[in-house]
């Protein structure tokens, strides 16, 4: 349990290996949690960045309304300005006019009506004055008799009487749009007194404040002209001035609609307000145009300075728009779409990287899962070997104990039951070994062995196992081993067995009619047949179907048709005619021999019911059958050919198959083995396994056989026994044959020993009896001595057919298919009666050949289990082996001081103070300093000095589990055997390392 | 001979019987069949052999458990060559307490060690009897003329 504890955990700390491995991280993923944070940093980021954009581009917006507002308002100011001008310097004309005509000339060249006309006619000179007027001053000491020269009394503005003054201003001329100040004097107007008193001070134009205008209610600003009556001196004072005053000339401006028709003639009126202020009180500018209450854009302003002329007074024109500045749509716009652009940039970039975490985090569950996976599988595998190995144990014990059980007196119900108990635990073992070797193979555990073995008594033993089943069935179940397959080869048998067990198991269980046929040849000659099969296949034999005797039938072992038909008589026969070319001339293998591998080709044909070709592709998956079906109808577990592909695999070769529905499949399979170097051995072997008796050696045998195929198998097992076999397709053939008495057929000299009659072909030929009166005549006429024994061949047969033959004259014997040669053999023993003591001695085979390789061999036991001891020593002594004792690895190690004559030595492993394994490698060592003097050293004694030290050493050990096995092999041992010893462990062992010493003839 | 026939079938059905209560196992037989005219008594030898090593072994052991100190290390190792022994002779039953003692002794309990001590030393004692009688039986046909039927 401990060991199980470990190795689990040994699989999770791999695990945790792997994970750590494997944990190999992008930037990216790293940073994961910080991806929203910058996603959202990025998002502000670009908000700030499309303010910045729009601010740019709105403040150059602002900049270039500001200038056209500039523009607009600074062209304004002067177009008003200019205009001003033009008007103030022609009423400056207009004073020079007066001052001209009206006083230097007398009598006056000016009355009222030339002003009103020449000044009605001029008006288009001064398009800002609403009308010009002339005022002349009068001191109040001249008042009566101005009022009396012109007729009518100095008014007041508010057209009353004037009260008395020092000086008044009233008005003389007038235009006639403003004749209506006639006689007014100017004087009593606020506005107009300061300006007249400003004007004749500065000798300048000057202007009003504004004020709403007599006669329209617009605001106006008035302009006054002193004219002076003598011509002023240069820079004159203040005084000479008021002395030289005249008069005073006066237009009003109506600013109002002046500046409005100014402003109606320039472009973009409607989109600017403009107020004109008049500002000479700084504090409190008055409105001359424009609206008191500010509307419009107030957030640009532009000021201009306007200069109408009159220096003590300021104007200034203020602008405006009159609506707000629009939105900068294109800034927004650009804004806006670099905005989306940004954001979307990186929302891509954020799902990129989410998509790699995301991916990451997918790849490192996968990675996890698949760690995880692979260490189930191999936890799996781990727990099922276990598990079938703990599960063997005890199952054997059932079995066994239950095989006891049967050995008692038992009544039959109670044997019936417990035979069927040992058949089910029967099946289940050879479950949990199939397994078992599953997950070994799959856990790469399985080792192959490489011993010599016989090919043919294996697959002869495959083949009585299933013997009795194809008989009950009524198959014929057939077995060729070409001739050029070596007699010995050395590989793992039980591994080709289980292969060929599997295989021949099938096609026993699908397969219900028809015949099994094992194939054995040599890939490179089945190869090469294959290729000249397929050239010839353009023409298939017409010939083959004229031959045979049935009409509807096929060129196979049965008749049936089969999957593979490369397997029928056609490419039989050239096997068969290239065997017969090779054994004539039998040099030719010995040289192929040479090289060290021979590949076969085993094939399995049955005309079973094939494999469905939808199941043909998982054939060699584990526990997959062709359907559930399968299980219920035939049993099985599915796991045979996934294990049999596994183990070809191993030994090298590939299996494949062909499969047609309800006709048949064949398998077939390439192995490579090993050939057998030393003859020595072979024989030694051969006499071993495949003991086939000699006695019929130089027989001659007569065939009689319709199927070409079947009568090459049944050659085949004939000749094995040394047999001379000739085939007849008939019996009538046959008869032909002996009764000719060799003339005709060179290779009898006389009538044959036996004639071997395929039960088919008997009926068939329908004269029965017909033969044996045949050959009775044949001996009566003097042609033979002795009559040929006739032996009937039959897959089944029924009393009534079996009555029949006898009658027949089979009284000799029938030989029940399927062939097998120790069979055959036996049957002919006892039709001929020789070769009997031969047989006999075969019994025994198996321990007197264990006795042949220990005989006379010195063999050391050590053990310190001194019962355990005996028993080894004895189980030894009775193969005739000398046998010595040590009881501890000391002493063993004192006796097997060099040199020494012991053979072999058998060691226990597990022994106080020096264990086995340390022993060993104390003799190794030993062995290896005393080779390597000898080797190195100068030759003392010849010969002796070239031998190599090296005994073989054997565990005993009770427990044999594979890491001890590695152990023992690790320490320098050469095998090991089970205690307590039996002999077939012991004979395993033994043989093996034995098998490398020359064998001594006894 | 018709006594022969009777002590004969005797022990057959001894045998038979020593097998089927699993007292002892293939390992017998295995011994059994290693003795032939050369070596006639080869069984008996070794069981002898196998009674006087026990006893000493069950000294040993019974010694070891006194302790105060109970050194399991000693304890297994005689467990140990007991098992080889009674494997080697067949005595199925001796050898199978043997495998749980050393579990026990694995576990270092002294008090499940020396009650199965005691049942080791039981079962010993009655493979001992039962081996005796055996030989007893065989020396008795082999006295009376006959051989000894072949265990299978």
């Amino acid at each position: 349990m401990g060991v199980k504890i470990q190795s689990h955990h040994s699989v999770a700390v791999m695990l945790n290996d792997q994970l750590g491995a494997k944990k190999r991280v992008t930037f990216v993923y790293t940073y994961r949690a910080w991806l929203l944070k910058l996603l959202l940093i990025w998002g502000f980021a670009g908000l700030i960045i499309s303010g910045l954009i729009y601010n740019n581009m709105d403040a150059d917006a602002k900049l270039r309304r500001k200038e056209v507002l500039v523009g607009m308002c600074d062209q304004r100011a002067r177009m008003l300005q200019d205009q001003f001008r033009v008007s103030v310097n022609h009423v400056h004309a207009l004073a020079i006019l007066v001052s001209t005509f009206h006083y230097f000339k007398t009598p006056s060249a000016i009355d009222q009506e030339t002003f009103a006309e020449y000044t009605a006619r001029t008006s288009f000179e001064r398009p800002l004055l609403s009308g010009v007027a002339y005022a002349e001053r009068v001191v109040n000491a001249e008042r009566d008799e101005f009022e009396k020269q012109h007729g009518w009394t100095i008014k007041t503005m508010d057209r009353e009487p004037s009260p008395l003054r020092d000086e008044y201003a009233p008005v003389i001329f007038s235009q006639e749009t403003v004749s209506y100040i006639e006689s007014l004097d100017m004087m009593s107007g606020e506005e107009d007194r300061e300006n007249i008193l400003r004007a004749r001070e500065t000798g300048k134009a000057v202007l009003t404040n504004p004020f709403k205008l007599l006669g329209s209610h617009h605001l106006g600003v008035v302009l006054t002209f002193p004219v002076y009556k003598s011509k002023l001196l240069p820079r004159p004072t203040v005084e000479e001035r008021i002395e030289a005053t005249a008069g005073y000339l006066g237009g009003a401006f109506d600013v109002e609609s002046l500046v409005e028709n100014l402003l109606g003639q320039l472009a973009g009126n409607q989109a600017i307000v403009v107020n004109v202020y008049d500002i000479t009180n700084a504090s409190d500018p008055l409105v001359m145009y424009g609206h008191q209450h500010q509307d419009g854009d107030m957030s640009l302003v532009h000021m201009s300075n306007v200069d109408f002329g009159d220096p003590f007074r300021k104007h200034q024109m203020i602008c405006r728009y009159h609506h707000k500045a629009p939105m900068s749509w294109l800034a927004l716009i650009c804004a806006c779409f670099f905005f989306v652009i940004w954001s979307l940039g990186g929302y891509i970039l954020y799902g990129a990287a989410d998509h790699i975490v995301k991916v990451e985090d997918d790849f490192n569950k996968m990675q996890e899962l698949k760690v995880r996976a692979e260490a189930a599988d191999v936890a799996k595998s781990q727990f099922l070997a276990t598990v079938s190995h703990e599960i063997r144990t005890p199952m054997n014990g059932i079995l066994g104990m239950l095989a006891l059980l049967l050995d008692t007196d038992l009544s039959s119900p109670q044997k019936d039951y417990a035979r069927t108990a040992q058949d089910c635990g029967k099946a289940l073992i050879k479950l949990i070994n199939e397994v078992l070797d599953r997950a070994k193979i799959e856990a790469g555990k399985l080792e192959l062995e490489a011993v010599p073995f016989n090919l043919r008594s294996i697959l002869d033993d495959v083949l009585s196992l299933f013997s009795e089943e194809s008989r009950h069935k009524g198959i014929e179940l057939a077995l060729f081993v070409s001739d050029k397959v070596p007699e010995i080869v050395v590989g793992d048998p039980g591994r080709f067995r289980q292969i060929i067990t599997n295989l021949v198991g099938n096609s026993v269980k699908f397969t219900e009619r028809g015949h099994i046929l094992v194939q054995v040849h040599l890939a490179e000659h089945s190869k090469a047949l294959m290729d000249s099969k397929t050239e010839n296949s353009m023409n298939p034999g017409l010939h083959e179907f004229v031959a045979l005797s049935g009409a509807c039938q096929f060129n196979t072992l049965s008749g049936c048709e089969a999957a593979d038909d490369r397997n029928s008589w056609d490419a039989f026969r050239h096997l068969v005619a290239d065997e017969r070319f090779c054994s004539d001339a039998s040099n030719g293998m010995v040289t192929d021999e040479a090289s060290g591998n021979v590949t076969l080709m085993v094939c399995v044909e049955d005309t079973g019911i094939g494999i469905p070709l939808h199941a043909q592709n998982r054939v060699f998956t584990p526990f997959m059958q062709v359907d559930s079906s399968t299980s219920r109808n035939y049993g099985g577990t599915g796991i045979g050919l996934s294990i049999s592909k596994c183990l070809v695999e191993l030994m090298g070769g590939q299996i494949n198959f062909i499969s047609r529905p309800q006709v048949g499949s064949t398998f077939s399979f390439s192995v490579t083995f090993g050939r057998c170097e030393k003859n020595g051995f072979i024989n030694l072997k051969i006499s071993h396994s495949d003991d086939l008796p000699t006695a019929f050696r130089g027989l001659k045998a007569v065939l009689v056989d319709g199927k070409p195929v079947r009568a090459a198998v049944t050659r085949y097992h004939l000749k094995r026994l040394g047999l001379i076999c000739e085939i007849a397709s008939s019996i009538k053939m046959a008869v032909a044959m002996c009764g000719n008495n060799g003339s005709l057929t060179p290779g009898f000299g006389s009538l044959p020993d036996m004639i071997l009659i395929e039960k088919d072909s008997w009926i068939s030929s329908g004269d029965e009896g017909g033969l044996n009166v045949r050959l009775l005549e044949c001996k009566q006429n003097g042609y033979a001595l002795k009559l040929p024994k006739l032996i009937l061949l039959a897959t089944n047969i029924n009393a009534d057919e079996l009555n029949k033959a006898k009658a027949a004259g089979f009284a000799d014997t029938i030989i029940m298919k399927p062939l097998r040669a120790s069979m055959v053999a036996a049957c002919l023993q006892q039709v001929l009666g020789v070769g009997k003591k031969r047989l006999h001695g075969k019994e025994l085979n198996g321990s007197t050949f264990l006795r042949s390789l220990l005989c006379g061999k010195k063999i050391l036991v050590v053990d310190d289990n001194m019962v355990n001891r005996r028993v080894a020593a004895g189980a030894l002594k009775k193969f005739g082996a000398d046998v010595e004792c040590a009881e501890s690895g000391k002493v063993a190690l004192e006796k097997l001081h060099l040199p020494h004559a012991f053979d072999a030595c058998f060691m226990d492993i597990q022994m106080p103070e020096m264990d086995g394994f340390e022993a060993t490698r104390r003799i190794r060592l030993m062995e290896s300093e005393a080779n390597r003097r000898s080797n190195g050293g100068p030759t003392v004694g010849g010969i002796a000095s070239k031998v190599e030290w090296h005994i073989p050493i054997l565990a005993m050990t009770a427990d044999v589990i594979h890491a001890t096995c590695d152990e023992c092999l690790k320490c320098g041992m050469d095998g090991y055997v089970s205690k307590p010893f039996d002999e077939e462990n012991l004979y395993q062992a033994v043989a093996k390392f034995f098998e490398a010493k020359p064998f001594p003839d006894t | 001979m018709a006594y022969v026939g009777q002590l004969q079938r005797k022990f057959v059905e001894y045998t038979k019987s020593l097998y089927r209560e699993g007292i002892v196992d293939k390992q017998f037989t295995q011994l059994h069949n290693l003795q032939d005219e050369s070596n006639p008594d080869f069984a008996e030898e070794v069981v002898t052999l196998f009674f006087t090593d026990s006893q000493r072994l069950l000294n040993e052991l019974t010694n070891a458990l006194e302790q105060q100190d109970v050194d399991f290390n000693t304890v297994d190792a005689y467990v140990h060559q007991f098992k080889g022994s009674s494997s080697s002779v067949g005595a199925q039953r001796v050898k199978d307490l043997c495998i749980s003692f050393r579990t026990l002794c694995e576990q270092q309990n002294k008090e499940l060690c020396l009650r199965c001590l005691q049942q080791v030393k039981l079962e010993y004692a009655s493979f001992k009897s039962k081996l005796e009688s055996l030989f007893q039986l065989e020396k008795q046909i082999v006295e009376a003329g006959g051989t000894i039927p072949t265990i299978d």
